[in-house]
């Protein structure tokens, strides 16, 4: 899933504080899983703006509302009737949703609620760690399941790099050494020969390097 | 053995002398003489100087310029090259500027991650990884091509080295590592700073098992500790770094005042015993801010005079 986190309320305030009626925009989907985006976050950002403007001494109408997606045209659309109402949309939907917004509606701002960090897994409640940075040309076959350029800090593609240190990363101990990860799973695999394979040169050009990407299915368009 | 550049590193190995190599940091700003005066102490006692790129990430003048610096001084320069900084259009174009000036050997590395400099809010590009970057050098050298396919107009000549670090983990995959260093091509190792000598020589003895040592020349690095206090960083912070207890117990149990003399005592130890071990051909001596040192060191190892080859 997409992760995102929650952004500090003052940053959110700076955006809207000269707005007085705002509409606060949740997602069902992945913001909901990592808890950044939900119903639930809905709720209480709306919450704590209400209090903050009260202090204020502001009237300022907050309501609240979480689509199913804000990443597909017909969930988006369910709002069309009442965007006229609001000076500003905070969309607590990761990136791709609130620039979806903003180009179906054209003349409401739509202000991003939420950080998009990365492509990631829930390790636990309150724990989600990156996986994926969609290079665009998995290599995942090569290295036995776990991916250098999501989990080593410089990316290597034929690792580990001098700064491994107890199957810890150089720039933090916290963080695992992605090459160690992938020679204990070669190795758990029976393949730990494969890795001696040199790994060819990236090509960049499938990943944000190429400019901004499109998948293209012409057996699924109708 | 035919060489294959006009390397006088490579000329040396070639001829089966100990070679020594050191390096200088380029400085924090713009002034030559840094570069010219360090090069100036050190020049007689060493065949070949390696020249930092932007180490521990910190922002210093290009190693490029600085090795141009030493190569108008008529030494022989290593050109250090981080595929941290540089994607593969800044790297083949730094290649051909050394070729150039006939900068004969470069150092392929990773660098340190920008996180430990003075940029940390930086991008890092590794847009190649250090064993592409040698397959890069190699391809440029041999094939006289670019990356891209197209041809080199007098192609670079240069002899192609790496780092290993045989103390980094997991220690099982440094022999198959340096394994694929030389698959990659490289002709010259030289190796993390040995401060574990058991282990240094037990990955030797792992890699001649292997047959890896008649195919790269390796250079044993060495570092000696000017107090206590650096032994104990060395060993606590740095990563990649080995520094048995004993060591630091022989650094903190001689007197502040004599340190530096200790320091530069075991490192001349670890060289005589590291003469006859077999696989290592040469010493890199990284006496890093400490180079009027290294005179010292390469004499009563030793090591000097140093050979001449034409």
């Amino acid at each position: 899933m997409i992760v995102a986190d929650k952004k500090p309320i003052e940053e959110i305030i700076e955006e809207i504080k000269d707005d007085e009626k705002i509409l606060i925009l949740g997602c069902n989907e992945c913001v909901t899983v990592c808890e950044a985006g939900g119903k639930k976050e809905v709720g209480i950002l709306a919450s704590a703006l209400r209090m903050y403007f009260l202090n204020q001494g502001k009237e300022v109408k907050i309501d609240e509302k979480t689509l199913e997606r804000q990443c597909d045209h017909e969930y988006l659309e369910e709002i069309r009737d009442v965007m006229d109402q609001y000076d500003a949309v905070v969309s607590l939907a990761c990136g791709v949703g609130v620039q979806f917004m903003a180009e179906k509606y054209q003349s409401t701002p739509v202000y991003p609620g939420v950080n998009t960090c990365f492509l990631g897994v829930t390790e636990e409640r309150g724990l989600w760690t990156e996986r994926c940075q969609a290079c665009g040309q998995c290599i995942l076959a090569r290295t036995g399941g776990i991916c250098p350029v999501s989990r080593c800090a410089k990316r290597v593609f034929n690792g580990p790099c001098g700064g491994s240190t107890k199957g810890k990363c150089e720039i933090h101990n916290e963080i695992d050494c992605a090459w160690q990860l992938i020679v204990d799973r070669l190795k758990a695999l029976d393949r730990f020969d494969d890795y001696e394979n040199l790994i060819p040169l990236k090509d960049w050009s499938f990943e944000r390097a190429g400019g901004p990407r499109k998948v293209v299915r012409e057996d699924v368009q109708q | 053995m035919k060489l294959k550049t006009l390397s006088k590193l490579e000329k040396i190995l070639a001829a089966g002398h100990l070679a020594v190599t050191s390096e200088c940091g380029p400085p924090r700003g713009s002034d030559p003489e840094v570069i010219t005066k360090k090069a100036e102490m050190i020049k007689d006692y060493v065949d070949a100087i390696n020249i930092t790129d932007n180490q521990t990430s910190v922002t210093r003048m290009c190693s490029l310029a600085a090795c141009i610096h030493l190569k108008l001084m008529g030494l022989e320069p290593i050109l250090q090259m981080v595929t941290r900084d540089r994607n593969r259009i800044a790297l083949q174009s730094d290649i051909l500027g050394a070729a150039s000036y006939d900068i004969h050997n470069i150092l392929c590395l990773s660098g340190d991650h920008q996180s430990f400099g003075d940029c940390a809010q930086g991008q890092n590009v590794h847009d190649l990884d250090s064993m592409q970057l040698i397959q890069a050098v190699r391809h440029m050298r041999d094939e006289g091509k670019f990356l891209g396919g197209g041809d080199i107009e007098r192609p670079p000549n240069m002899f192609v080295g790496a780092a290993a670090n045989p103390f980094a983990d997991p220690f099982e995959i440094r022999v198959p590592r340096l394994a694929k260093k030389i698959a990659a091509g490289v002709e010259f190792i030289q190796s993390q700073c040995i401060y574990n000598m058991d282990k240094f020589e037990l990955w030797l003895k792992m890699a001649g098992d292997r047959g890896l040592l008649e195919k790269v020349y390796i250079l044993a690095g060495v570092t000696p500790f000017k107090t206590a206090g650096m032994a104990r960083y060395m060993k606590k912070r740095v990563p990649g770094m080995d520094v048995p207890d004993e060591v630091v117990k022989r650094m903190a149990d001689t007197p502040k005042e004599k340190q530096p003399e200790e320091g530069i005592k075991i490192c001349i130890e670890q060289i005589q015993r590291l003469k006859e071990v077999e696989g290592v051909h040469g010493f890199h001596v990284m006496a890093i801010e400490w180079e009027e040192m290294v005179p010292e060191i390469v004499k009563k190892s030793g090591l000097y005079p140093r050979p001449s080859v034409d």
